[in-house]
């Protein structure tokens, strides 16, 4: 993989702990970059399966968000929700090396609506 | 990785209490044990409280399974089905089954349930005569009545009424034949238990009352074809059956040398005398209790896995039930002492005619038991007051019309659950209707609330039905469900409830978040949506100055003082100190709405200007050209001080109440809760400024002011019930301020003052709040003291640990990669 493949974004202190950032490229549909209380880095498109709420702004705890509008809970490293709740978020690849994060250009250039379409299909 | 031999864990008894007690294990500690479950009926767990519902023909067996095979599988638990074990040797630790099979054990569960008392009489082993135990007495008995005509149901208990009525369902003439003279002696007192033979003797049923079974008489082919009554008498019937209690079946446990007293001896942990060898559910004695009912045993089950999860924090202290008979169209609740004794007093209502009859049993002020027949509506309102042994004399004078005349405007035309049609919504706030609920509860497997709430949605919201579904749970299961015990966790990261956590936090001098979870052993890393702001709550208001405040436990709206909307953007409401404002701030309100094109404007019921549509990265700007305190509209928190105009206009006005409002905004604003806090001043009688909807609520009258607490113009319209009367506006600060740390010191999170005062009882904040004046006067210098220096997020970010990079996106520009 080249070093082309990837995006850099931010260092992961720019993010905080049990919290996330929303990175938008212009044009584009705003992404969540989420980081865990261990330090992983996970990104999904920042909208919830239920009714696009931003899920950027929920609480983050282990390895999963509650979304702000009506406390639905998206795993972070698959974008599905928890059960009973049946839907998906699209994940972009996340790559974090030397407190550098960087997003894979591949997902970054998916139009978001064909990811979500894919990650409703994964589920 | 460690590598280590897994534990062996061998349950015996496949039913309800065993298979739960792995549920929950399973949940806790997947991977510890190596499990194998051994069972005597050759079935995969089903739920055994459903077995009238497929007696009558309502649901089939299949409908009733709880884990199928697959579950087994899956969670590689190695299933013995129909084996029975028949030893267990506790010295070299392996039980043996009927058919020599042999299992192993580090540890072992004994869930072996209970057996149906036969009475000994001749003729007890004739063909034709059964227990109604299994899914093979059932489906024998459904046998029967193809075939045969008349039945005879010794016992007239809730099983026996329960199989009666289900074998009239399924066409035969069916006696009940009782040995005293009411029937449900146990549930029921005498004057319910003639409404309900009176109901069933509509249905078709016969009785035979105060009768004693001599014999049973064979036919040529063996098959029981009478039953004879000491006295000679004889009632033909080609199927009895014997329905007049259950025992403990300790038999195995006895014969390996384990203690019993009807039942195995278990101690609060739910371990034998043995203690590698456990017991739960209906063949366990706790306290000299064996519980018959579905909700004890899986609190049982609860604690039994946490310490075979080798937790051991878990502690049963027994349970308190109730019943409901599964007989459908006939509504019947009992709960706790409703018989009464010469200390209790009685309330009844009786209207034979129309079917209804009520009783409440009421000891010191507490409900200490219920007994209702015809209208059970508020069967799950009074075992809830039972459970919580909350004081009524407040509300004595309408305990018996229900909770709807509490003045529950939300739901009180829809709560009879059970005569309500499917389409009929349930819950408002997420439009889920009753059909929904019952559909998810038979096909789910579904006992608790907090189980519906997950799967349905229904009460998760605003939590006003949450009443409405527990009486559904209660008329889909019937005779078994009971509602879940009186102390809750906060959720399911921690077994501790919130008074348990706030005493820890208190007592340990826990002064952050980590070390709080750490030190109460949360079993989630940092905790979840429901616990961490919380937690974040106790810290804060406990350990003022202390303790860290955390942005990230809290909910998006303090964590960026806006209110979320639902298209993700924000609405801001700037304070106006008792509601007053003035040409100035309405200009740069006007200059903000225009330079940052904010869509809406509206005028709020507490009296100031919400701006709505907000962009995220533009709030600290607005902040800043708008250039007022924030009106903490977002938090939980001092809201607002709404006030009338009062006597400096008003041609009616005793008092100067805007002043008094303006005073007591910003004695108190910046007060984080553990809910919103809404205050109002009225400056007469006429109330103009509603205080009698408000968390304080003050009314000037002609010689000072009158006090009013724990009003709520939300969900559930509350009046605030007077507090007192004071003279002075020092004095209305003073108590005021008092009474609200009280709240914030002892309030549950997310508990409003109502709550808080229905739970603690009026009496006690008067106690606290106007008896003690020392008390009083260290309640409010606490409060000013956690106020001091309690910074506006709006002007003082960093002091308020506004984390102020959410504010600005992470931009990044897409280049195209050259060719």
């Amino acid at each position: 993989m080249s070093t082309n493949d990837w995006f850099y974004i931010c260092r992961l202190d720019d993010i905080p702990v049990s919290g996330a950032r929303v990175v938008r490229f212009e044009g584009r549909a705003d992404i969540a970059l989420f980081r865990t209380l261990d330090d992983r880095v996970f990104a999904l498109h920042d909208r919830c399966p239920h009714r696009g709420g931003p899920l950027s702004q929920g609480i983050v705890h282990g390895a999963r968000v509650t979304c702000p509008l009506h406390a639905w809970v998206i795993n972070l490293d698959s974008g599905r929700a928890v059960e009973p709740d049946v839907g998906a978020t699209a994940c972009l690849r996340v790559r974090c090396s030397d407190g550098e994060v960087y997003l894979h250009r591949a997902d970054v250039m998916r139009p978001a609506v064909v990811a979500e379409a894919e990650a409703c299909l994964a589920s | 990785m460690k590598l280590k031999t897994k534990q062996k864990l061998v349950l015996i008894g496949n039913g309800m209490a065993g298979v739960r007690t792995l549920e929950e294990l399973l949940k806790l500690a997947p991977d510890l044990y190596d499990i194998t479950v051994f069972g005597a009926e050759p079935h995969p767990n089903y739920n055994r409280i459903l077995l009238s519902p497929v007696l009558a023909g309502e649901q089939t067996v299949e409908q009733i399974v709880l884990n199928d095979w697959d579950w087994y599988r899956d969670n590689g638990i190695t299933l013995h089905s129909g084996k029975k074990i028949v030893k267990i040797d506790r010295v070299r630790r392996y039980v043996v089954a009927e058919d020599g099979t042999e299992a192993a054990y580090d540890r072992l569960l004994l869930a072996t349930g209970s057996n149906p008392f036969m009475l000994p009489i001749p003729g007890k082993d004739l063909d034709g005569v059964l227990a109604y135990r299994d899914i093979a007495d059932t489906h024998a008995m459904i046998g029967a009545a193809l075939k045969y005509k008349n039945a005879v149901v010794i016992g007239g208990g809730l099983l026996g009424l329960e199989a009666a009525n289900g074998l009239r369902q399924r066409g035969m003439d069916v006696t009940v034949v009782h040995v005293l003279d009411t029937l449900m002696e146990r549930q029921l007192d005498a004057t319910a238990a003639g409404l309900l033979k009176r109901s069933l003797e509509l249905r078709g049923l016969k009785f035979a009352m105060a009768k004693k079974t001599e014999a049973l008489l064979a036919d040529d082919h063996g098959r029981v074809r009478a039953v004879r009554f000491a006295g000679g008498e004889e009632i033909p019937a080609e199927l009895v059956v014997m329905a007049i209690g259950i025992r403990p079946n300790t038999a195995l446990a006895e014969s390996a040398g384990l203690q019993c007293n009807r039942g195995i001896l278990v101690s609060d942990t739910m371990q034998t005398y043995d203690p590698r060898i456990y017991a739960v559910g209906e063949c366990a004695a706790h306290r000299g209790i064996a519980y018959g009912l579905v909700a004890p045993l899986f609190e049982q089950a609860k604690v039994c896995a946490n310490h075979l999860a080798e937790f051991g924090i878990g502690i049963y202290s027994g349970s308190v039930t109730s019943t409901k008979l599964k007989v459908t169209g006939i509504d019947l609740f009992s709960a706790g002492d409703f018989n009464g004794g010469t200390d209790t007093e009685e309330i009844t209502l009786a209207d034979p005619i129309g079917g209804v009859y009520k009783k409440l049993v009421i000891r010191d002020d507490k409900l200490v038991g219920a007994c209702l027949y015809g209208d059970t509506t508020d069967g799950a309102w009074y075992f809830r007051l039972l459970r919580e042994g909350r004081k009524i004399d407040d509300i004595r004078d309408t305990l018996m019309f229900g909770e709807a005349n509490l003045g529950d405007t939300g739901h009180s035309g829809e709560s009879r659950a059970a005569a309500m049609v499917d389409e009929a919504e349930v819950c408002g706030c997420n439009g889920v209707c009753k059909g929904t609920i019952v559909k998810a509860i038979k096909t789910q497997g579904l006992f608790t609330v907090d189980a519906v709430r997950k799967h349905t949605k229904a009460s998760s919201s605003c939590g006003s039905c949450t009443g409405l579904v527990e009486q559904i749970l209660a008329s889909t299961l019937g005779g078994d469900y009971s509602a879940a015990p009186k102390k809750k966790p906060i959720c399911a990261c921690t077994i501790y409830s919130h008074e348990e956590v706030r005493m820890a936090i208190r007592e340990n001098r826990l002064t952050s978040l980590m070390a709080a979870m750490a030190f109460m052993e949360w079993s989630t890393p940092n905790g979840c949506a429901t616990c961490r702001p919380a937690l974040n709550y106790y810290l804060i208001s406990t350990w003022p100055h202390e303790a860290k405040d955390d942005p990230q436990a809290r909910f998006i709206n303090e964590r960026a003082h806006a209110n979320i909307q639902k298209d993700g953007t924000y609405s801001v409401i700037p304070r106006m100190w008792g509601g007053i404002t003035n040409a100035s701030e309405l200009r740069r309100i006007a200059d903000v709405v225009d330079k940052y094109q904010i869509p809406t404007v509206k005028v709020t019921g507490g009296q100031r200007i919400d701006l709505l549509g907000v962009k995220k990265e533009d709030l600290q700007n607005i902040w800043r050209d708008l250039d007022m305190p924030s009106g903490h509209a977002y938090a939980k928190a001092l809201r607002t001080v709404k006030t009338c105009v009062g006597s400096e206009w008003c041609r009616f006005g005793t008092q100067d109440s805007t002043r008094m409002g303006i005073e007591l905004e910003k004695a108190l604003w910046r007060m984080y809760a553990p809910h919103k806090v809404k205050l109002a001043v009225s400056g007469c009688p006429r109330n103009c400024a509603e205080s009698g909807i408000k968390d304080v609520g003050v009314i000037g009258v002609d010689s000072g002011w009158e006090i009013y607490v724990a009003g709520n113009g939300g969900i559930k319209t509350d009046v605030a019930q007077f507090f007192c009367k004071l003279k002075t506006h020092e004095e209305v600060l003073e108590y005021a301020g008092a009474f609200l740390q009280l709240y914030r010191e002892e309030g549950f999170y997310l508990e409003r003052t109502v709550h808080f005062v229905g739970r603690v009882g009026l009496d006690y904040c008067k106690k606290r709040v106007l008896d003690d004046a020392d008390g009083r006067r260290a309640l409010w210098a606490r409060l000013q003291d956690a106020l001091r220096d309690e910074a506006d997020p709006w002007h003082e970010p960093q002091k308020a640990a506004v984390d102020l990079r959410q504010f600005a996106p992470i931009k990044a520009v897409l280049v195209e990669e050259s060719a």
